[in-house]
C-alpha cells in the first residue's frame, strides 16, 4: 500500500504548523544521539563564593573539540530582563571551536558578556546569554545549603533554573560563517551547535547552584539530586526574531517538514506493526500525558488548546483501548485515518510525533537530510517562460491566490526591522508608521501581485525578459521556482492578515528544536523549555531514547 | 572581523535602503559576499557607490546589447542584473562592449554567476584589468589592488568556447601514461565478462 504525503496546501497553514510538537526528528534529540559517544569534560570551573566567574565545558572526539565558555556575572535585580533590549545578563556563553587558550578566554571575557555589541571571531560558533529564574534558583540554593532537596512541585511549575533569551550562530556578530564548518559530519543536522550550547549551559546551571549552596553552608550543603537535575531543562524566551527565519529559509523549511511527512508516510505504510513497536507507541503516549498535565500557561489561547488536547487524548486512548484495531494490517494508517476524522490539529500532530517513537529505522535516515544550502537555489532560472512560472503559481499557491488583498484586513500588518535592536517586529499598517520600510515577508500578497501581472503577460516571454519590467517582484519570482523543487517550502497563509498569530510561526520552529511546554505570553512571544528530562552529560553513553516522556513532573 | 554573513545582510539592507527592490537587494547582498570571498574589495566599492549615487545620476539600462554606449556612467547594479537576466540570449553575441560603466567591480559577480548559469567561461576586461570567470568557481585576474574603481571606460566581455586548454596530442601523451594502471585480461576472463555467452538478439 502506498500512502500519499500530506497535501502542503492544508499542512502548511499557520494554524496547523502552530500545532506541531517535538518528535524524534527534533534537533535537541538528534544532537544527543550524535554526541553521546563524545567525551564530555568540565575543563575549568573558577567561580567565587557567590557563583560569579568563568567555566569551560567541552565535548571531544578524535581531534575535534567544542568548548562552551561561560561567564557568570553579578547583576542587580532591576537590570535583569528577558527582553532583547537588555544589556546585562546573569550569564553569557559562547561555543568555541577547539580548546580555548588563556588568551582566547581573556579576549572573550571582554566581548561575550556584551552580546550583540561585542565582537566574536571565526573561532566562535554560537553565542548566548541567560537569566536566572531567580525565585526558583534562590529556592534551590536555600534548600541545598540546608541539606535538603528542593520542592519538586515548585520546580515543576517552572522547569528550569535559567532561561536563555537568545542563541545566535551562523556569522552573527563575527561568529564563524556556516560555510567554514558545514562539511563536518557531526553537525549535519540543523542547529546542532546551538543545541550543544544550550545543553552544556544546562549543566552549568546545576554546577553553579551546587557551588553556591556549598559555599553558603559548607558543612551542611548537599548536591542537587541527579533525578531532579534530569527533570530540569533550560528555559527560553522567544520573540518575533525567530518568525522571519522560516520565511527566509524556504529550502530548509521544506526539508524539516518533508522529513516529518516522509516519516509519517513510511510509518503508515508499515503493514505489520509488531506488538513491541505498538507497545512503545502506547507507553510513550501514556507517559507523555504528564508533560501535558504539567504544561502551565496563563495564555487563554494555549490553555484552550491544552484542554482540547487532553480531551482528544482521552478520546484517542479510549479508541485504542477498545482493541478493535490491534490486529489490523497497516495499524498506524488506521490510527492516522481515525485521528484525522475525530481529533483537533493539536492532538493529530501530537500523535504523529508519537508514532515516530518506535521507528529509529525510519526516522534516523531522514535526519541527515534536514539541513539545506539555500544558496544552491538562489539563481532565478531566467530561461524559463512566463507560462511555466504562471503554472507553478497556480499549482503551488492556489490557496494564496484566493486571498483578496483589496481588503484592508488582509493587509493589516507589516514586518519591519526595529532601529534600536535590529530585530524583526510586526506593526499595524493603518495605525503605525514605517510601512514604507516593510520587509519582504508579505509573500502571499506579492505572489498574488505577481500572478496578476503574469496573467496578462505573453506566455512565451522568458523570465529573464519578464524581469526587465518587474524587478520589484524579483524576490517572489525566486521563491516560486524554489517551491517547484520543494513542496513544503512555503507557508500557505497570509503573514500580514489581521488574524495572523505570529506565535504559530515561532511554535513551528521551536517544535523542530524539540521545545516543550509552549507558554505564550502574548501573541508575539512565548516561553518554552528545552532538554527537560534529558540525560545528564555523564549519562550520555547509555540513555533511554524516549527520555522526553520520563519527566517526574 | 566581519563575517560574510554580516556583510551580506548589511549590503542587502543598504541596497534596499538606497532604493533598489528587495529582489535586487538580495542579489547585491550575495554579490558583495562573493566578491569579498574572492578577495576583491566589494564592500568598499559599494559603500562608495552608495555615497555617490545620492548626488550623481547613473544611466539605468534595461536591454543589454552587444554594444552599449553611454555618455553618463551606467549603473553597475542595473547593468549587472540585466546582463545576468539576459545572458542566455547575449551569449550568442560572443562579444559585449560597454562604454562608461560606473564602479565596474560591482558588475563582476553578475558576470561570474552568469558564467555558471550559461555554462561558459567569460573573459572580462575593464580597461587594463583582466578577469577570467570559471563557472563561478574561481576568478583569475591581474587586478590585485584593493582599491575603489569608480569608472571603467572600456569594458569588453567575451564568452569563451567550451574548448579544452590542451591539444589532442597532449591528451594522447598523458592518456598513454594512465594506461599503465590497466591490466591485460586473459581469454578466460574475457569470456565471462558482461554480455558474454549471449547473442545480442535474444
Amino acid at each position: 500500500m502506498e500512502v500519499n504525503l500530506r497535501d502542503p496546501k492544508s499542512l502548511m497553514k499557520l494554524s496547523k504548523l502552530g500545532s506541531f510538537h517535538q518528535s524524534k526528528l527534533s534537533f535537541l534529540r538528534s544532537f544527543l544521539n550524535e554526541f553521546k559517544h563524545w567525551e564530555y569534560r568540565r575543563d575549568l570551573f573558577n567561580l567565587d563564593q557567590k557563583g560569579f566567574g568563568r567555566a569551560v565545558y567541552s565535548f571531544s572526539k578524535n581531534n575535534r573539540t567544542y568548548s562552551l565558555i561561560c561567564f557568570a556575572n553579578e547583576i542587580k535585580d532591576e537590570e535583569r530582563s528577558d527582553r532583547v533590549i537588555a544589556t546585562k545578563w546573569d550569564a553569557a556563553f559562547t561555543l568555541h571551536d577547539g580548546v580555548p587558550s588563556e588568551n582566547d578566554i581573556e579576549r572573550l571575557s571582554k566581548e561575550v558578556p556584551k552580546q550583540e555589541v561585542g565582537r566574536l571571531s571565526y573561532k566562535e560558533l554560537t553565542l548566548s546569554r541567560a537569566n536566572k529564574s531567580v525565585r526558583l534558583f534562590n529556592h534551590v540554593v536555600e534548600c541545598l545549603s540546608n541539606g535538603e532537596q528542593p520542592d519538586i512541585n515548585i520546580l515543576s511549575k517552572v522547569g528550569y533554573l535559567y532561561r536563555t533569551t537568545a542563541v545566535y550562530g551562523s556569522g552573527k556578530f563575527g561568529l564563524a560563517d556556516r560555510f567554514r564548518i558545514k562539511n563536518r559530519d557531526e553537525i549535519l543536522g540543523p542547529f546542532r551547535l546551538e543545541m550543544m550550547l544550550v545543553y552544556l549551559v544546562r549543566q552549568f546551571t546545576f554546577d553553579q547552584v551546587n557551588h553556591i549552596a556549598k559555599n553558603k553552608n559548607p558543612s551542611l550543603a548537599v548536591q542537587l539530586d541527579p533525578n531532579i537535575c534530569r527533570n530540569l531543562g533550560i528555559g527560553n524566551s522567544t520573540g518575533l526574531g525567530m518568525a522571519p527565519f522560516i520565511v527566509n529559509h524556504p529550502a530548509l523549511l521544506n526539508n524539516w517538514i518533508f522529513a516529518r511527512e516522509m516519516a509519517l508516510k513510511k510509518i503508515r505504510e508499515v503493514e505489520k506493526v509488531s506488538k513491541e513497536d505498538f507497545d512503545i507507541f502506547k507507553n510513550c503516549l501514556i507517559k507523555s500525558l504528564k508533560n501535558v498535565t504539567s504544561w502551565h500557561t496563563d495564555s487563554e489561547f494555549q490553555n484552550k488548546k491544552i484542554q482540547k488536547l487532553l480531551i482528544d487524548l482521552e478520546k484517542f486512548i479510549n479508541f485504542i483501548n477498545k482493541g478493535t484495531i490491534d490486529n489490523k494490517p497497516y495499524l498506524f494508517n488506521e490510527i492516522y485515518t481515525w485521528i484525522e476524522d475525530n481529533l483537533s490539529d493539536e492532538c493529530i500532530e501530537y500523535i504523529v510525533s508519537m508514532m515516530m517513537e518506535p521507528y529509529d529505522n525510519i526516522v534516523n535516515p531522514l535526519l541527515k537530510n534536514m539541513s539545506a544550502d539555500e544558496d544552491k537555489y538562489f539563481n532565478i532560472p531566467i530561461d524559463r517562460t512566463v507560462e511555466e512560472l504562471r503554472n507553478i503559481l497556480e499549482k503551488n499557491y492556489s490557496e494564496i491566490l484566493k486571498i483578496d488583498f483589496s481588503k484592508n484586513e488582509n493587509n493589516q500588518n507589516f514586518w519591519f526591522i526595529s532601529k534600536n535592536k535590529e530585530e524583526p517586529r510586526l506593526a499595524d499598517r493603518y495605525n503605525d508608521t514605517g510601512a514604507e520600510l516593510e520587509q519582504p515577508l508579505a509573500i502571499a500578497r506579492d505572489i498574488k501581485k505577481l500572478y496578476e501581472i503574469l496573467f496578462v503577460s505573453k506566455n512565451s516571454l522568458t523570465v529573464g525578459k519578464f524581469l526587465m519590467e518587474h524587478n520589484d517582484l524579483r524576490h517572489v519570482v525566486r521563491r516560486a521556482f524554489v517551491t517547484e523543487k520543494f513542496p513544503y517550502a512555503e507557508i500557505q497563509d497570509n503573514t500580514i492578515g489581521s488574524n495572523l498569530m505570529p506565535i504559530d510561526m515561532l511554535r513551528l520552529k521551536l517544535s523542530f528544536f524539540g521545545a516543550i511546554k509552549f507558554d505564550p505570553r502574548s501573541d508575539k512571544w512565548l516561553r518554552i523549555c528545552m532538554f527537560q528530562g534529558a540525560p545528564l552529560p555523564n549519562e550520555l553513553k547509555s540513555f533511554d531514547s524516549h527520555w522526553v516522556y520520563n519527566s517526574l513532573n | 572581523m566581519r563575517s560574510f554573513s554580516e556583510i551580506e545582510t548589511a549590503v542587502k539592507r543598504a541596497t534596499r535602503g538606497i532604493g533598489f527592490s528587495w529582489g535586487i537587494s538580495e542579489e547585491v547582498g550575495k554579490n558583495i559576499r562573493l566578491l569579498e570571498m574572492f578577495g576583491l574589495p566589494g564592500f568598499k566599492n559599494i559603500n562608495q557607490y552608495f555615497k555617490i549615487i545620492k548626488t550623481q545620476e547613473f544611466e539605468k539600462i534595461s536591454t543589454v546589447s552587444s554594444i552599449n554606449n553611454s555618455k553618463s556612467l551606467y549603473c553597475p547594479i542595473t547593468m549587472g542584473v540585466n546582463f545576468f537576466d539576459q545572458s542566455i540570449h547575449l551569449k550568442d553575441a560572443n562579444n559585449i562592449e560597454i562604454t562608461n560603466l560606473g564602479f565596474p567591480l560591482l558588475f563582476i559577480p553578475f558576470v561570474s554567476r552568469a558564467s555558471e548559469v550559461i555554462g561558459k567561461r567569460i573573459f572580462l576586461k575593464i580597461d587594463n584589468k583582466e578577469f577570467l570567470f570559471n563557472f563561478n568557481q574561481a576568478v583569475y585576474s591581474n587586478y590585485l589592488s584593493g582599491d575603489i574603481v569608480e569608472k571603467g571606460e572600456k569594458i569588453s566581455l567575451k564568452f569563451m568556447d567550451n574548448n579544452n586548454l590542451f591539444s589532442e596530442e597532449e591528451w594522447s601523451e598523458l592518456y598513454k601514461i594512465s594506461e599503465n594502471t590497466f591490466v591485460e585480461e586473459t581469454d578466460e576472463l574475457k569470456k565471462s565478462a558482461a554480455g558474454a555467452g549471449l547473442t545480442d538478439n535474444d
